[in-house]
């Protein structure tokens, strides 16, 4: 499986996931650089997180725009794997990949925090080593990560099993306490229709390694290798 | 021409930035204020527009880059 990892300027988790991808897990993973349309044959583009464009307008809405978006979105609509981290996930939805936008977190806090997040769905090529019901341990850090969408749209995420991730507390109860940013319905993670695109606020890189407290994001990155 | 463009978030969408403005206000003792919406303003000068060309530019800009038409709505008005 080769990965790209774009980067835009602001990116700051860019070398975390090449990291992960290339030490820790041994696959081909290189550098996608935003000015170039040209995706170099990657089987998944991952799209770091960071500030793109220091997050002026609103979080992603300017590096939607950049060269190398059209291409992300032609392979997207051939079934190429697309992940979307944090920014990436907002870019995501800037972009229209994947439905609803963010919002301000609902406390006006920028939270860097471990969370617990449930599998609410595993039948996805980003969360097929994992579990139905599965709580991962996986740390945030955001200030736009406050999930919202039409309740057309939410009715047809949950029909169409779209949401993969949500918020909940070390024992798996999905409640308002969990939910630390105030998204709708908890939401942490969604998937496109055709569930090739996912978008999610924690950060899988950052919890691949012992020393970092949690290995749970390892089981996203394997899902992927083996889909 | 120089153009504004006020973007706010929709009615019903919530804003926590709006909320404790409001709260803060109401600290300091202003009660009357009921609600606080805080949104965008942006400022626009255009070259060799006219006024039918401004009715369907600014209109394009706003909905493809500066709101979000999914969170936020905008207007605008000719300032000279």
């Amino acid at each position: 499986m080769k990965f790209g990892v774009v980067v835009f300027p602001g990116s700051n988790c860019d070398y975390d996931t090449y990291y992960v991808l290339k030490e820790v897990l041994n696959q081909p993973t290189l550098f996608l650089w935003h000015k170039e349309p040209d995706l170099k044959g990657v089987d998944c583009v991952i799209l770091p997180g960071g500030f793109s464009y220091g997050d002026y307008l609103r979080s992603g809405a300017i590096a939607r725009f950049s060269p190398i978006m059209p291409a992300i979105v032609e392979f997207a609509h051939k079934g190429g794997l697309v992940l979307g981290i944090c920014n990436g996930f907002q870019i995501l939805l800037e972009a229209g990949l994947l439905e609803g936008a963010m919002l301000r977190n609902k406390n006006l806090k920028f939270l860097c925090q471990h969370v617990w997040i449930r599998v609410e769905n595993n039948q996805t090529p980003f969360t097929r080593k994992t579990k139905k019901g599965q709580i991962l341990k996986i740390p945030i850090a955001h200030f736009d990560g406050n999930y919202y969408a039409s309740s057309e749209t939410l009715d047809k995420l949950n029909r169409n099993g779209q949401i993969i991730f949500r918020y909940c507390t070390e024992d798996g109860e999905i409640n308002e306490r969990a939910n630390v940013n105030g998204s709708m319905e908890n939401i942490a993670g969604i998937t496109n229709k055709a569930g090739n695109v996912l978008g999610m606020m924690p950060h899988p890189e950052r919890a691949s390694e012992v020393l970092l407290g949690s290995l749970d994001g390892l089981a996203i990155f394997q899902s992927i290798i083996n889909s | 021409m120089k153009v504004r463009v006020l973007v706010c978030l929709k009615n019903g969408v919530l804003d926590p930035q709006g909320q404790t403005v409001r709260h803060a206000l109401h600290v300091l003792g202003y009660q009357q204020v009921k609600d606080v919406r805080q949104g965008k303003v942006f400022e626009i000068e255009l070259e060799g527009v006219d006024k039918d060309m401004a009715f369907k530019l600014i209109p394009e800009i706003a909905d493809k880059v500066l709101a979000n038409p999914i969170i936020e709505t905008f207007s605008w008005e000719i300032l000279e």
